[in-house]
């Protein structure tokens, strides 16, 4: 099952990301953006950093990169397609997940981990977790507030407190068919009891385990 | 052709820079702010005569790129 991991220019969480996901047996390659052929992988990942230096609005130049005709394309086949942090920002301004991302409520650059509990199971992030299930997961960035003035996005996982003011307390959220999924906190950075939590595995396993079920 | 745009968040989305910015006038003792909005402008340079196909062409920008449909509303002033 081959996943590729996307790097556009200003992406910084790309080896952690390859290396979490190489960790539960998948094989995650880095795909540079101004790539136009994804055939062969079975998912995406848009791993954390600030793509483009997040000009004019996070995520809103990354989507026009050439690699994101592919992801949509992806997206619309069913496969899973998952975005962390800056990769959450892009699929919102791409129009693969409802709502956008605005500065943190207090202003404030959040570093430090934070706990969340799944709402929804029946999710390529979520597949393998337990309904209510919380996990302690490294939060790390400025624009994780998220507003959905449609109020239809599917929300996965809420925060356990409210850190930055995201909507319903968001912490992840889906599109309808649960193929799509953004998820502000970092589970590629919690991934050894060693380095402070080891949650984000179970969050990783559901997506490398839905790969299996995508036509 | 000179075109300034301007993008506003929309009133019901909310500013936390507006409002650490209120609260700061309002310490230095400006008691009569009642709401404050940071907003962004763009200022271009665009090619072509015809003002209406100017103001299109850069209406269909703000529409794909400039503005956040989902956030944003944004008003095209040419000249």
């Amino acid at each position: 099952m081959r996943i590729a991991v996307v790097v556009f220019p200003g992406t910084n969480c790309e080896r952690d990301t390859v290396r979490a996901l190489t960790m539960l047996g998948a094989e995650a390659e880095l795909v540079w953006h101004r790539e136009t052929d994804l055939e062969g992988f079975h998912g995406v990942v848009l791993p954390g950093g600030f793509a483009h230096g997040d000009y004019l609005r996070t995520g809103a130049v990354a989507r026009f990169s050439p690699v994101m005709t592919e992801v949509m394309r992806m997206a619309a086949a069913g496969a899973p397609v998952l975005g962390i942090c800056n990769g959450f920002q892009i699929l919102c301004e791409a129009g693969l997940l409802p709502g956008a991302l605005i500065p943190n409520r207090d202003l404030a650059f959040i570093c430090r981990h934070v706990e969340v509990e799944v709402t929804d199971t029946s999710t390529v992030l979520t597949a393998t977790a337990i309904p209510g299930q919380r996990m302690r997961l490294p939060l790390n960035s400025y624009e994780g507030n998220w507003v959905d003035p449609s109020k239809t996005g599917r929300i996965v996982a809420r925060y356990v407190d409210d850190p930055n003011g995201s909507q319903g307390r968001a912490a992840a959220v889906a599109n309808e068919a649960g193929n799509v999924v953004g998820i502000m906190p970092h589970p590629e950075r919690a991934m050894e009891a060693l380095l402070g939590s080891e949650d984000g595995r179970v969050l990783l396993e559901g997506f490398t385990s839905s790969l299996a079920s995508v036509p | 052709m000179r075109v300034t745009v301007n993008i506003t968040r929309r009133p019901e989305i909310s500013d936390p820079q507006g409002t650490t910015v209120k609260r700061a006038l309002r310490d230095l003792g400006y008691s009569s702010v009642d709401d404050v909005r940071i907003d962004r402008t763009i200022h271009l340079e665009v090619e072509g005569d015809d003002p209406e196909a100017v103001r299109e062409t850069v209406s269909d920008m703000c529409r794909r790129l400039l503005a956040n449909p989902v956030l944003e509303d944004f008003e095209v002033v040419l000249g």
